[in-house]
């Protein structure tokens, strides 16, 4: 019979570690639970019940304990020594003890000291710990990179971030030339990169978490240890990085800067500078989603956590429920709990910030919108807060809403609600733009009716004209049973021109229908836009608009605050993405593997859809433009740099002319060489040629042609063919 | 430049060359059949009859009397150029996928396919340039591949080497008389085979062609890579132009996959390199699959490519083609 031992030795490749690892116990578990608070009054005797019972008072606000699980030691001189052993339900709780409870103020000589146990067994051992104070060296201040560096560039190139295959890649933009690399790493990240939003760090994804690199070296910033993470966001001034994993984190003694309290969850806030975890978030199920089967269900809400402007504060909607505002940086909530709203679907900013002065006078009042569905009866509402007042300050009832996007202008000077609505039987849609004039007196409102159904809309940015795109009823499949993607028609609007005051109400100016289109693409500068049809198998339009074209105005559009042209139109094949530079001067379509495997690369074109560089990668996956922190000229200084354009556009176009002249210049003299090398060569060869084919007794190679030629009668043959044949009487 | 279109095989092309004097195109497919053309306005002058399998390969003698083919029904033939005429078949045990005459029309060089436990072989046959006279039965000499087959072969100036393209990217040197191997390079990448080896007019050096997407300029003497055109599709051959320092390549998406992909990614079009600078000039449209041959008239005159698409098109080159010209080179040209 075979025993035990036997079989397992069998079995022995097995490997059980990963059980063993789990299931181990830890000898010292026991005294996880165990804290010792120190600091506490000394008592004689009698007073002890009375102390242990304040005590526990104090310390069951974190977790569980009771006057039983206290242990005071007493002295020889019948008074208590000023500490006490506690012992806690779980470790966990002791654990929140020492973070919470240590420090805290008792009276105003007595301020408690919570240790865990195990850690005055660790560092209070004899010798541990030096007796003598000795004071900390101060380090020796290291001058840092510069984290703008790029910025300096003599000829104030952007930077862009190329990755292809498996190697990502920095580079100036060098127009139509070859960019330059400024720096290339193979496997930098393992499924992408992100710019944070100033460009002052490039993101890269591990498995174990997100790193930040940057500086004129592209050494590493800062790590934010998240295992399993997939995607991650910046607060408007990077001051503060959100990570999201759809694995909840399942902590293990170890990880770095997490604690048991991050065990199971799935979003967590970092301060930018520090590496400091600000807090951490369980995964959000969304309450009426919940219920539905999991491939059903909506994907995950992001970003989830929507910042103010100047990164004060940051908010997410519980759909249905409620917005909780957080105060940064603290991460806790304002006023302590959440904005109760009955059947909230979403909310968005005001991308307006306060300017101090502004802040001081109203103390920062931050814009809220939200709105809510139609419930029982009350109707639909969009409603503008004030944070952290939470006062409202403006809403307005809909009727018949489906659904609701809204749109801030970039300054926040406007606000367009786009409502779509179905007719009272519920059968066909059409949507509603409704705008709110945030700098006007009272938040004026007024309202746009399409028949439509609007896919896209696009506001310029800082200022007051805007794109939308509508598309038409599904088309009935064809022969084929293949169901068309329907016609799109693109809209554009601009306020009526007037004197002066704000901008006049929105007209349109045209409708171009009959297109694919589905994207809308803003110069950064405004003026600029480009339509097109990206990730679409039928077209791979882009069209580049002129907002203030320079030139004959329709006559029929003289009252509106735009001279619409429609400059360039280009294709390329299987577009993706499209991305204009931080200056509005070029712009980058490109087609990424993510999507297809076809004639993956990028193509770029200055604003005018003028082609400038086209690069046809394999494997290419990403290209992101490097953003640029915002401008340090002030208002005068920036319309002196207007007014004295034509001066520096002057200076550019010689520094061009010479740097192309210089460029071609090399370029010849490669050229010429290479002329050189190869005649050379063949002069070489043909030498070579000539004397083996001596050796052998035939003539130097040619000769015998001619001699054939010599030989040939030339063979001369005239037909005649008549064409036309006409008899004209001539009188 | 208007191309002549000649319609004259059902299925895809395999070569298309020209004779020494270039006033016929010889063109061969996988229909069985061997035409012949007037190179000048394309006219059909006849065919040569009698292949049982897809034909790979075609070559006429310096003096266009004779032509040689190679097929998929494991023949090499021997054809009286004028008459039709079947002059000579050898029989062997595997398909030959490349013929080559020898500069003086003396020798022929095949090789042949590996396959059903047949090594890949080298031939050389020694040839009666009389079209009446008796041809020999057997090879002069045989090179057996241990190694890796030879896809394409091509003769050296003065018959002094064969050189040799093989499947796993390498080239081979061989002494045409002893049959030695003098050297093996790795040229193209490991993997996709060479397609195309074309001598240049005085075999001195010559141009390859591989799937994996680039040319090469090779020396014929030390096998050194003189030239490398990168292009951005596979490549099924090159062909050097004369008169013009220029190369003409073509490729495209492999037959099997292009239904798989958008018609346009196919890349089926004959690219114009400069021979020296190693720059693209110009691409010429016009097939729909992709280009399996492509020859030039011996006179840099004309070109013909033949395609997957069962088509040759002949292309009479226009007067901008030959002022075409770099600055350095005319600068070059007038002193």
């Amino acid at each position: 019979m075979m025993t035990a031992d036997e079989y397992f030795d069998e079995d022995e490749e097995i490997d059980f570690s990963d059980l063993r690892e789990q299931y181990e116990v830890k000898l010292e578990e026991g005294l996880d639970t165990f804290v010792v608070v120190d600091g506490l009054p000394k008592v004689p005797e009698d007073n002890k019940p009375k102390l242990v019972k304040f005590l526990v008072k104090k310390l069951q606000g974190v977790g569980k304990t009771k006057e039983d699980a206290v242990y005071m030691p007493m002295g020889d001189d019948g008074q208590s020594q000023g500490f006490a052993f506690v012992e806690y339900e779980t470790a966990m709780q002791a654990a929140q003890a020492v973070k919470k409870l240590n420090g805290l103020a008792l009276d105003k000589k007595h301020t408690l000291a919570v240790n865990k146990l195990t850690d005055i067994e660790r560092y209070g051992r004899e010798g541990r710990i030096d007796e003598k104070y000795t004071e900390p060296e101060q380090e020796p201040f290291q001058e840092q990179e510069h984290l703008r560096s790029w910025l300096g560039d003599p000829r104030g190139r952007d930077q862009f971030v190329l990755f292809r295959g498996d190697t990502v890649g920095v580079h100036y933009n060098n127009k139509k030339d070859a960019p330059e690399m400024a720096v290339e790493r193979q496997f930098w990240t393992e499924s992408f990169v992100r710019w944070s939003p100033f460009g002052t760090y490039l993101t890269s994804l591990h498995p174990q978490g997100v790193q930040l690199w940057g500086g004129a070296s592209w050494k590493r910033m800062a790590r934010f240890p998240h295992p399993a993470v997939n995607l991650v966001d910046f607060s408007p001034n990077e001051q503060f990085l959100v990570t999201w994993s759809n694995k909840p984190i399942v902590y293990q003694e170890g990880m770095p800067s997490l604690t048991p309290e991050e065990d199971g969850k799935t979003y967590i806030v970092w301060e930018v500078k520090t590496g400091k975890l600000l807090r951490s978030f369980p995964p959000m199920e969304n309450p009426q989603e919940a219920d539905k089967p999991p491939n059903m269900r909506k994907k995950i809400q992001w970003p989830l956590f929507k910042w103010t402007a100047d990164d004060k504060y940051c908010a997410r909607v519980t759909p249905g429920s409620q917005i909780s505002v957080y105060e940064l940086p603290s991460m806790v909530l304002l006023d302590k709990k959440s904005i109760k709203l009955e059947g909230v679907v979403d909310f968005e900013w005001s991308p307006y910030s306060p300017t101090e002065e502004e802040s001081k006078r109203q103390s920062g009042e931050q814009l809220l919108c939200y709105w809510t569905p139609e419930l029982g009866n009350q109707t639909a509402r969009v409603s503008l807060m004030s944070i952290p007042s939470k006062e409202i300050i403006r809403t307005r009832n809909l009727f018949n809403v489906s659904d609701c996007k809204l749109h801030w202008q970039s300054d926040g000077a406007y606000l367009c609600v786009k409502v779509d609505r179905h007719s009272k039987r519920g059968k066909s849609t059409f949507t509603n733009l409704e705008f709110f004039r945030i700098k006007e007196k009272n938040i004026p409102n007024e309202f746009i009716e399409i028949q439509d159904t609007v896919i896209n809309f696009a506001w310029e940015p800082k200022g007051d004209r805007f794109v939308l795109i509508t598309a038409g009823e599904i088309p009935p499949p064809n022969a084929a049973g293949v169901t068309a993607m329907p016609k799109t028609a693109v809209h554009f609007y601009a306020p009526e021109k007037v004197k002066s005051g704000p901008a006049g109400p929105f007209r349109l100016i045209r409708t171009m229908d009959k297109k694919n289109s589905n994207a809308i693409f803003w110069s950064p500068k405004g003026r600029f836009c480009i339509v097109a049809t990206i990730n679409s198998q039928q077209s791979n339009e882009l069209e580049f608009w002129d907002f203030d074209f320079d030139g004959e105005k329709r006559e029929s559009e003289k009252d509106l605050a735009a001279n619409l042209q429609l400059v360039g139109t280009v294709e390329h094949y299987g577009v993706t993405d499209v991305e204009w530079d931080p200056s509005g001067r070029y712009v980058v379509s490109s087609s990424s593997m993510w999507k297809h495997t076809m004639e993956n690369g990028y193509h770029m074109w200055d604003f005018k859809g003028v082609s400038l560089r086209e690069d046809h990668i394999e494997r290419f996956k990403q290209f992101t433009w490097r953003p640029r922190p915002p401008t340090l000229l002030s208002k005068d200084q920036q319309k002196q740099i207007r007014k004295n354009l034509r001066e520096y556009s002057r200076q550019f176009d010689e520094e061009d002319l010479i740097m192309e002249s210089e460029a071609s210049a090399t370029i010849i003299e490669a050229r010429r060489r290479l002329l050189e090398e190869w005649r050379a060569w063949r002069s070489r060869v043909e030498r070579d040629l000539a004397d083996e084919r001596e050796d052998a007794g035939l003539p130097p190679y040619g000769v015998e042609d001619d001699k054939d030629l010599e030989d040939a009668a030339v063979i001369e043959e005239i037909v005649e063919e008549v064409v036309e044949e006409k008899e004209e009487e001539i009188s | 430049m208007r191309p002549i279109l000649l319609q004259g095989h059902e299925r895809a092309l395999t070569q298309v060359k020209f004779n020494k004097d270039g006033d016929l195109l010889f063109s061969v497919s996988k229909d069985h059949v061997i035409c012949v053309w007037y190179s000048q306005n394309g006219e059909r002058l006849g065919t040569y009859n009698g292949h049982l399998g897809a034909v790979w390969t075609v070559d006429s003698n310096p003096s266009s009397t004779i032509l040689a083919s190679g097929a998929a029904d494991n023949t090499i033939r021997l054809w009286e150029i004028k008459t039709g005429k079947l002059l000579k078949t050898w029989e062997l045990p595997t398909a030959i996928k490349r013929v080559e005459f020898s500069e003086d029309g003396l020798y022929l060089v095949a090789t042949t396919e590996q396959r059903m436990g047949h090594l890949g072989t080298i031939l050389v046959y020694p040839i009666n340039p009389d079209v009446g006279g008796e041809q020999a039965d057997e090879p002069s000499l045989k090179i057996t591949l241990e190694r890796s087959k030879a896809t394409v072969v091509a003769w050296s100036y003065l018959n002094k080497y064969i050189i040799a393209g093989h499947e796993d990217g390498t080239i081979s040197q061989y002494d045409s008389k002893t049959g030695d191997q003098l050297e093996n390079i790795q040229l193209h990448e490991r993997g996709p085979l060479i397609m195309d080896i074309q001598m240049a007019p005085d075999r001195t050096y010559f141009i390859t062609a591989s799937k994996d997407k680039t040319a090469k300029i090779v020396d014929v003497n030390s096998l050194n890579v003189i030239k490398t055109f990168t292009t951005d599709t596979p490549l099924n051959s090159a062909a050097l132009t004369a008169k013009k320092d220029f190369v003409i390549l073509g490729g495209g998406q492999e037959a099997r996959d292009v239904t798989t992909t958008a018609a346009r990614q196919g890349k089926f079009e004959a690219r114009f390199y400069h021979k020296i600078f190693e720059d693209e000039i110009g691409r010429v449209r016009g097939h729909f699959g992709p280009l399996n041959t492509i020859a030039v008239h011996p006179a840099g005159v004309s070109y013909a490519s033949g395609g997957e698409d069962g088509y040759v098109r002949l292309h009479h080159f226009d007067k901008s083609y030959f002022d075409f010209m770099y600055e350095v080179e005319r600068t070059r040209a007038q002193h």
